[in-house]
């Protein structure tokens, strides 16, 4: 069978201004992306030179973890985590967490910002428990 | 398109080989799932000092407790630990009379004819008539609030405690309505304009805006072997422990005493008891 298609030029001109269309913010945003951010530790977070997993998982896992722990927490009452080193935390955010890592915003907020993401932990836990309790002094 | 065994043979063979294919794949998932099992030697448990019950309980002996101030200093020692916002507080700039519709309460005190509406008698004794009763959530052994919540963000724990989990809380206030206690206050506003920031605990967190919340019986102390903030606040005019345990401070106090429970006819279980 005979294949022909009627009004070629147009429609393939407009298939062109369409691809050029669509693809647009991926072509004007070429080499514009943003850097990955460099994280700020705390003093004490320093210190402690490990986190409750190895930075790795950390990075990948944290809030796998922080799941587990919020249910282990809130509905079963266990609130010790030994890890596989055998180093023991209470499983809380606004204490262990937030206790080393206090500067939200040159800690969790960088990543967040750029991956994009807006988890809500801070609506309830107090982000910097420290400065309270100086405010408190 | 022309179908016929040739074309269906072709298409099934290279289908095969495709499943052949993914098996690497398969495997890649497989072993990623193995190096999680690794972080497997982890151990979650309870806390060596924690105190555990079959059902906890409170018996509040009114006798001690004869005045508003009285319980002002009980009151105010769980609303501070748990960053229960002060809707009410005329300092405040978000103040207003109309907030008293916003008003959040773990802890609160109320009237004989209303805290015992089934025991209220038409002449009361002065005494009665005027005692402010501490009430809170009755932590029942049957709880309705548990019965009705949708998500499972209000659940009864192992050791009696009915407990909220305020993540899962959609708002939707059906344990408001199944309560027979009003003993759960919704966050209409944003709790935390109405915390001093001098005055609010950071180890607690707060709440946000759009979840119901309530009387905990303090289940972060227990956790590390502490009373409850309102039996310690109390000078032992409230006693706490496990109901079923025949030696426990609780089951002496109600072996002794004549104690009255809230509407114990609506077959709740409140674990609340007072001594009148």
């Amino acid at each position: 069978m005979p294949r022909q298609m009627y009004d070629k030029g147009k429609i393939v001109a407009g298939l062109v201004i369409f691809v050029i269309i669509a693809t647009f913010p991926f072509w004007y945003n070429i080499g514009k992306a943003a850097p990955a951010p460099e994280l700020k530790l705390t003093d004490k977070a320093k210190a402690e030179k490990e986190c409750v997993m190895s930075v790795t998982d950390m990075k990948a896992g944290h809030m796998q973890l922080l799941d587990e722990w919020r249910d282990e927490v809130v509905r079963s009452a266990n609130r010790l985590y030994v890890n596989s080193k055998g180093k023991s935390f209470n499983m809380s955010l606004s204490n262990t967490c937030l206790d080393c890592h206090s500067n939200k915003a040159d800690f969790c907020d960088k990543c967040h910002d750029y991956a994009s993401v807006r988890p809500y932990c801070w609506d309830c836990h107090i982000d910097n428990p420290k400065a309270t309790e100086e405010a408190k002094e | 398109m022309e179908s016929n065994r040739r074309k269906f043979l072709k298409v099934a063979g290279i289908s095969a080989l495709g499943i052949a294919g993914a098996k690497p794949v398969l495997n890649a998932f497989a072993s990623e799932q193995e190096e999680e099992a690794q972080h497997a030697d982890v151990e979650i448990r309870k806390n060596e000092k924690a105190l555990t019950a079959r059902q906890w309980a409170m018996v509040i002996d009114t006798r001690k407790l004869q005045s508003e101030e009285d319980l002002k200093p009980i009151i105010e020692a769980c609303h501070k630990t748990h960053n229960v916002p002060d809707v009410m507080d005329t300092e405040n700039a978000e103040y207003d009379e109309d907030n008293q519709r916003h008003v959040i309460k773990w802890i609160w005190e109320e009237e004989y004819k209303h805290a015992f509406p089934t025991k209220s008698t038409e002449f009361l004794d002065d005494r009665l008539k005027n005692l402010p009763f501490l009430v809170l959530c009755n932590h029942c052994e049957n709880p309705p609030c548990v019965r009705v919540c949708p998500t499972k963000a209000t659940f009864k724990r192992e050791d009696g405690i009915v407990l909220m989990d305020f993540h899962r809380c959609i708002g939707c206030r059906f344990c408001m309505a199944a309560c027979p206690y009003g003993s759960r206050s919704f966050n209409f506003r944003d709790p935390r304009e109405f915390i001093k920031d001098e005055d609010r605990n950071p180890e607690f967190p707060t709440r946000m805006k759009g979840v119901v919340e309530k009387c905990n019986f303090c289940a972060e102390r227990l956790a590390v072997g502490k009373q409850p903030a309102c039996v310690e606040a109390s000078n032992g005019a409230i006693a706490f422990g496990d109901l079923y345990d025949p030696e426990s401070e609780v089951r002496q106090l109600l072996k002794s005493n004549y104690t009255i429970r809230r509407k114990q006819g609506l077959g709740t279980g409140p674990a609340i008891y007072y001594i009148v």
